[in-house]
């Protein structure tokens, strides 16, 4: 009886697994160009979710914060490039101008989108300055406190720009799509956002393995009191994680507002994904956030094309498919994929 | 001594015990509320009482489990929404505006809410209990949004616009023209809930709960079963949250995705934390102060541009919560022990009652010195634990 109940779960989860595999292979034979593409749309997606989920990882691995304002952050990112963008690059007089714009220049990009990324770093680093920074240690009364400041930015956001959704302009320079084999693919999506996210992964894996800074972390993630009792600053290398932290936030939202859009409630949206990401990957883990971010969008792609079985039509339940996703790794690894006791 | 037996000596002469002082206040407050229809308005009737008393019935869950199993959970809402959506959808309504529109009858309706709901609770508790402080946290937040979704994306039970017209019960009536019976079933609700968790955390399965809460770990070489104590909790949570559910279909008549969104979410999280998460009282108080807050915010909000006006309701709940969670963790019954604890340190100490937070936190935190003069006190139900 107690070998069946240990094991239940699994076999059950095995026999998913496998049903699961089978029905994309069927899906993939009869369909090849359909199903790259479906997959291609999986995996930006989850490159768009790695930025994200990476700065949410990476505070929590360090300071045990659950930075429930990530969302905020993303969002409040995407609207200050946007609105930078219209107001120092299409001569707009308006702040939501409609119909196409001017011509947008490489500089008209990437202006907005370091300014947007850099601002949002220092917001983070308000927050953690201002709120979380003298009470170190409760966190859950942190992450109570991250939830309320999320409450007041969604709010104040819908405020000043508005319900409309909006999106900001890639290079008119740039093309729209190029040539993948049979079809053709969105440039921004399988190059910029694919490419950002592989490179942020790169650097984020040098510089927590090669620098000096990175060494300090890892330490940090291990014992912070001997850390510190060591000479080390640890206040200062706190406000530098949470920087990085919330700079990535702001860069996600740059580049999910010109991939997808900005508008409201993508702050919730992506505070969910985030969440999904960690707490399959393991919390505080950058590969477990890789696997984690591939694993939702995958999954939340194949899940809104093929949950069609004949003439029933199941793919309005497609967030169904991300919730038994975290049911199978909690229900082996309660700490996630990576995770590991605090 | 056990952890069992460190509960059931708190359970004698702890923060549970119902002074004569406290009986006193309670019986007050308990006429005032019996006769509030004929002496208060129907308009504060019906919406600030009645709202009060279904978002106390909702809170109180969230207390409850707070409290008593040392889990701050955020799926109290979604759950409460699964109930009123699995009513709505069943029973009959109006215009046949949304949902299924099975034509149940209202409390076959009400019955089957409450199953689904209490059955999601199960779910949701087998995937959440194993998971302890921040990360119990993280997973109850990620499922509320799961069902906030859900409903949002599936149109044949809901999609955006939610179910509209749902009917009522004789019982209640049309809450436009008579309020009143609507504000007696809330009230009837929340005492009997109230009764139900005051009478379950005395059972051996409410000590060994609050064993669990201090100590999973002797718990578990005791012998008990930790996840499934912890899940049974989460599942009465779920049946205290599924109440409220219902009432608040009845209250506003409709149901849709934004009633069960994450405001509403922190709502629920705010009115707990204003009352204070170390009693279970506190659930309906911090539920009528957030109604009034309601209630005056939307008529009496300075303009300050775009930053600040009447429309910025949620700006105004945020930094409320923002404050209470800074300034005083237990939220306004902590300011009360606050109160008396300054009192009593300037009057001689000794004949102040000690504040309960102190009581409760004896057990395990006896290195936390349990002197007055403490800035954050060691309340064992409270958001300022550290972690261990």
């Amino acid at each position: 009886m107690r070998v069946v109940a240990r094991e239940g779960p699994r076999v059950v989860l095995a026999v998913l697994g496998v049903a699961v595999v089978v029905w994309l292979v069927i899906k993939a034979a009869q369909g090849g160009s359909t199903f790259l593409q479906v997959t291609l749309n999986g995996i930006t997606l989850a490159a768009l979710y790695f930025v994200v989920a990476a700065g949410f990882t990476l505070i929590f691995g360090l300071m045990r914060v659950v930075n429930m304002a990530h969302g905020s952050l993303y969002l409040f990112g995407g609207y200050l490039a946007y609105v930078a963008q219209t107001h120092w690059y299409s001569g707009g007089t308006s702040q939501f101008q409609l119909g196409p714009t001017n011509n947008i220049g490489v500089m008209g990009f990437f202006v907005p989108l370091v300014f947007a990324t850099f601002v949002i770093g220092l917001v983070g680093l308000g927050i953690q300055q201002l709120f979380l920074r003298w009470n170190q240690g409760q966190d859950l009364r942190q992450a109570l406190i991250t939830i309320a400041i999320s409450v007041i930015f969604a709010d104040q956001m819908i405020a000043h720009y508005g319900g409309v959704v909006e999106s900001i302009q890639a290079p008119t320079s740039w093309p729209s799509s190029i040539l993948i084999g049979s079809f053709r693919y969105p440039f921004f999506r399988v190059v910029v956002v694919l490419g950002a996210a592989l490179l942020i992964g790169l650097l984020l894996f040098l510089l927590i393995r090669r620098t000096l800074f990175g060494m300090i972390v890892r330490a940090g993630v291990d014992d912070r009191a001997m850390l510190s009792a060591l000479g080390v600053n640890v206040q200062l290398v706190f406000a530098g994680a949470f920087f990085i932290g919330a700079m990535l936030a702001g860069l996600a939202g740059v580049l999910g507002g010109t991939m997808i859009s900005v508008g409201p409630g993508l702050d919730t949206q992506f505070l969910l994904d985030a969440l999904i990401v960690v707490i399959i990957g393991g919390m505080g883990s950058l590969p477990g956030a890789a696997i984690g971010a591939l694993a939702l969008g995958l999954v939340q792609s194949y899940s809104t094309i093929y949950l069609h079985f004949g003439s029933v039509n199941l793919t309005n339940y497609g967030i169904l498919a991300s919730f038994v996703l975290v049911i199978a790794v909690l229900a082996v690894r309660p700490l996630g994929l990576f995770g590991r006791p605090a | 001594m056990s952890a069992v037996a460190n509960a059931a000596a708190a359970k004698r002469s702890g923060p549970d015990a119902v002074t004569i002082g406290g009986w006193a206040l309670l019986a007050v407050v308990g006429v005032v509320l019996l006769i509030a229809p004929a002496i208060f308005d129907s308009y504060w009737v019906s919406q600030i009482l009645t709202q009060a008393l279904w978002l106390g019935i909702a809170a109180v869950s969230l207390t409850f489990l707070n409290r008593y199993g040392g889990m701050v959970s955020l799926a109290q809402v979604a759950i409460y929404g699964v109930a009123g959506f699995a009513m709505a959808n069943v029973v009959h309504t109006l215009n046949s505006e949304g949902g299924l529109n099975l034509g149940w009858t209202p409390w076959l309706g009400v019955a089957f809410g409450i199953g689904v709901a209490v059955l999601v609770g199960l779910l949701f508790g087998a995937i959440a209990s194993r998971s302890y402080g921040i990360y119990f946290l993280m997973i109850t937040l990620a499922l509320s949004l799961f069902v906030f979704y859900f409903f949002g994306q599936v149109t044949q039970l809901s999609g955006f616009g939610g179910v509209r017209s749902v009917s009522r019960p004789g019982l209640v009536g049309d809450t436009i023209t008579h309020p009143t019976p609507l504000y007696y079933v809330c009230l009837g609700c929340s005492v009997a809930v109230y009764a139900l968790l005051r009478y379950v955390v005395r059972t051996p399965f409410g000590v060994a709960l609050q064993g669990v809460r201090d100590d999973p770990e002797r718990m578990r070489s005791l012998g008990y079963n930790v996840p499934l104590h912890r899940t049974l909790a989460f599942t009465l949570g779920a049946f205290v949250a599924a109440i409220a559910g219902i009432l608040s279909v009845w209250f506003d008549t409709q149901i849709s995705p934004g009633s069960i969104d994450i405001t509403q979410t922190i709502a629920v999280l705010i009115i707990a934390v204003i009352g204070g998460l170390s009693r279970l009282e506190g659930a309906w108080l911090g539920a009528i102060a957030y109604a009034v807050i309601n209630y005056y915010a939307r008529q009496h909000t300075p303009t300050l541009g775009l930053w600040l006006n009447p429309g910025r309701f949620a700006t105004i709940i945020g930094i409320v919560f923002l404050l209470i969670v800074l300034l005083s963790p237990d939220g306004l019954i902590g300011i009360g022990g606050k109160i008396r604890r300054a009192i009593g340190r300037r009057y001689g100490g000794g004949g102040a009652r000690p504040a309960e937070s102190e009581e409760a936190g004896a057990g395990e935190q006896a290195e936390v010195p349990a002197a007055a003069g403490t800035p954050a006190s060691g309340t064992r139900g409270g958001l300022n634990q550290r972690r261990a």
